[in-house]
């Protein structure tokens, strides 16, 4: 199965919901569609799913055009953020559903829903009904249910957003090894940058209804190729600043210098993320006085959030930082992570560390 | 604002034979940020629940700065709550909204418009003020929640029930920092319940880790991280969570799967039951010489690490690949001595230096 989107787009009220979107999507990984609420995922996923028709494009299935053929006709399952069950059947009978609707025969019906239910680590609770269970147990019903049709598509609008988060690294580990094993393509939409790269197959980042970049995950985390990925890409947020290029130096806006990389002279935005900042000197980086608004500490690193110049920044710190809101702090920015953008918000410059992990 | 005590505190729902919550003796600081984590089912929002008087236990007492309060309503203990979904009224302003907890309770009209005004600045919604909340998305719905749970001065305590679920990345940041800086410039005993461990490591200076209907440790985040008292603690704290192995303790030797010998920091006495080698993959480094032979079975890059799956004599590890390390051809598994511990039957095992 493959599944390719060719110039695809979408209107509403004479306003673009969806620029136009050519992207192919291959089977066996993760297709992951990343973007902070409204960007546009699930407008993506109803039409991969033919649930709404596409304004222009074609979609295509293996190579043969489905735009128009109605989702009842294709082969696509579906799992979404609410948990979806039968509340009167059984978690087996739950997980049989799309079988029993294709008359499969009882023995390979049996076989089929034990296996799924193996994979999602549901045996034990085969006999009870959905509103017996916990949330992930139910979560994984459906997605047990989504795997056992064996459809060529299977779409999932942010699956385990409601699920705890121990839950969630399990089955972001689990994922992937039933992609694999199925030859189906798998579209799974989320607002988590790291999610995304915890699933590790390819990213498709979306901001304001455009596909803004597609590639491997840890690719396009490392070489955002414009601004919007890059934003889409980051938590903590990414740290911005307005720069100028003149003279082989880029100025910040609140008065610094930097070495710069090859640009062309103009109006930019420097980028860089949390933990390629720092609080403690690092060769070749430059000093930038800040203020510490508040110290969030995980046990292993902080999140020092500080003010630069106005700009509300966070520099992730290796170890246990507790400066008091208030203080005075340098941070390092060292130049060959930077990332800078254009006044198009394309990228005008690779940070040139960015390789290093 | 209250010290909070539980006192022999139990519950057990009506009908269910086995307790929702064991008994448990309790002290919430005043003014402290606590958080309350663990995963669905572990008891935390019936906890929640007999704090803010929405459930009377079943066992035990309450008390308020030594006052007991546990057949008292939420109004009279004076607690302040804010739940999952935003709780607003959507045919009212933003303005009205946050206004509402003050009115019902006659705090005067200037008084109530500079309070308002103070706290939409802390989130972000001045500029928001006079539209009705209809007009709002989730993520400012749910400002708008918060800030009614903070509008109120002088409150006893302000209980968070996983207040950022249903919020993207980016407003979690923004709204989670600004709830620490509102703490910091107001003490108020505040109780976060959540099953994320970021947002509860990053709100609280005290984590209260539940599992089963018991707290089975409270701590600092680093407290945490480096000394889980039991092993669902080491699992549960830390993504992946601490890797546990199988072992065998002579005194300063642990024996490993496999039979490799490594010296432990500490000596231990002959230990009962199951005894586990407990060490976090941010202490277990791949590497090309050294340590202990390890097969590797898959690298996940996140972007700004690297977690290797290793396998020491067919058992399953997670250790850090270190930046700009290449993939050994023969990975060695070097541990960090210092960050070694022992679990007996899950729990910490002390140790002699």
């Amino acid at each position: 199965m493959s599944l390719a989107l060719d110039s695809v787009a979408l209107s509403a009220d004479g306003r673009a919901v969806l620029h136009p979107v050519t992207l192919e999507l291959p089977p066996g990984l993760p297709n992951v569609l990343l973007g902070p609420t409204g960007a546009g995922k699930t407008t993506l996923l109803r039409l991969m799913a033919g649930l709404d028709r596409p304004g222009a494009g074609r979609i295509l299935a293996e190579g043969r055009d489905v735009t128009g053929v109605a989702v009842r006709r294709r082969s696509v399952a579906m799992v979404y953020q609410q948990f979806i069950n039968y509340p009167t059947l059984s978690v087996f009978e739950n997980i049989a559903s799309p079988l029993r609707v294709a008359r499969l025969p009882r023995a390979e019906l049996e076989n089929r829903v034990g296996e799924a239910a193996r994979l999602l680590r549901l045996e034990p609770y085969l006999a009870r009904k959905p509103l017996e269970l916990s949330g992930g147990q139910q979560q994984r019903t459906a997605i047990a249910r989504a795997l056992v049709k064996r459809a060529a598509l299977v779409l999932m609008d942010e699956p385990l957003a409601n699920l705890d988060y121990k839950l969630r690294e399990g089955l972001r580990e689990e994922l992937p090894k039933l992609f694999a094993e199925s030859g189906a393509v798998f579209v799974y939409a989320t607002t988590e940058p790291a999610e995304a790269l915890l699933l590790g197959g390819n990213v498709a980042t979306l901001s304001e209804g455009r596909v803004t970049q597609f590639g491997p995950a840890a690719a396009v985390f490392r070489h955002p190729a414009d601004l919007a990925t890059a934003r889409a890409f980051s938590d903590p947020p990414l740290n911005e600043a307005p720069a100028r290029a003149a003279g082989g130096r880029l100025r910040l806006a609140f008065g610094v210098a930097l070495p710069a990389p090859p640009l062309p002279e103009g109006d930019c935005t420097i980028g860089i993320r949390a933990h390629q900042l720092s609080l403690d000197p690092v060769e070749g980086a430059v000093p930038l006085p800040a203020t510490v608004r508040v110290a969030e500490v995980t046990g292993s690193e902080s999140y020092v959030h500080i003010d630069v110049g106005g700009l509300p920044w966070v520099v992730l710190a290796p170890g246990v930082r507790r400066p008091e809101p208030g203080d005075a702090a340098t941070v390092w920015l060292d130049p060959r992570r930077l990332l800078v953008f254009g006044a198009d918000g394309r990228l005008a410059a690779t940070a040139s560390l960015a390789e290093a992990a | 604002m209250a010290r909070i005590a539980f006192e022999r505190l139990a519950h057990a729902y009506p009908g269910v034979a086995a307790r929702a919550l064991k008994p448990m003796d309790m002290v919430w600081e005043d003014g402290g940020a606590y958080a309350l984590l663990g995963p669905s089912g572990c008891g935390k929002t019936t906890l929640l629940n007999i704090v803010s008087g929405l459930l009377r236990p079943s066992e035990g007492r309450v008390l308020f700065d030594g006052l007991d309060v546990t057949g008292l309503s939420t109004e009279r203990r004076n607690v302040a709550q804010v739940f999952q979904f935003p709780v607003v009224y959507d045919t009212m302003t933003v303005r009205e909204n946050l206004a509402f907890p003050l009115r019902n309770r006659g705090v005067p009209a200037a008084a109530t418009r500079a309070r308002v005004e103070h706290v939409a600045g802390l989130l972000g919604l001045a500029a928001r003020l006079d539209r009705r909340a209809r007009n709002l998305g989730a993520d400012e719905k749910q400002k708008v929640s918060l800030g009614r749970g903070l509008v109120r001065e002088g409150v006893s305590a302000i209980l968070f029930d996983e207040p950022l679920t249903v919020i993207d990345p980016h407003l979690k940041w923004e709204l989670r920092s600004r709830l620490k800086e509102l703490h910091r410039q107001v003490p108020v005993t505040m109780i976060y319940v959540t099953h994320d461990q970021t947002e509860a490591l990053t709100f609280a200076d005290r984590v209260v880790v539940m599992s089963e209907g018991e707290v089975v440790q409270v701590g600092t985040p680093e407290a945490l991280f480096e000394h889980p008292a039991h092993t669902f603690v080491g699992h549960f704290i830390g993504s992946p969570g601490m890797n546990l192995l199988p072992c065998a303790v002579e005194g300063r030797r642990a024996v490993l799967p496999g039979g490799h010998r490594i010296a432990l920091p500490r000596a231990y006495p002959a230990l009962p039951g199951r005894v586990e080698l407990g060490i976090r993959p941010e202490f277990a480094a791949v590497s090309r010489e050294g340590g202990l032979p390890v097969t590797l079975r898959r690298v996940e890059d996140l972007g700004r690490r690297r977690i290797a799956w290793v396998e020491l004599a067919g058992v399953p590890l997670a250790a850090t690949l270190p930046e700009g390390a290449p993939v050994p051809a023969e990975p060695r598994l070097a541990l960090d001595p210092a960050r070694l511990h022992i679990y007996a039957d899950g729990r910490l095992a002390a140790g002699e230096a």
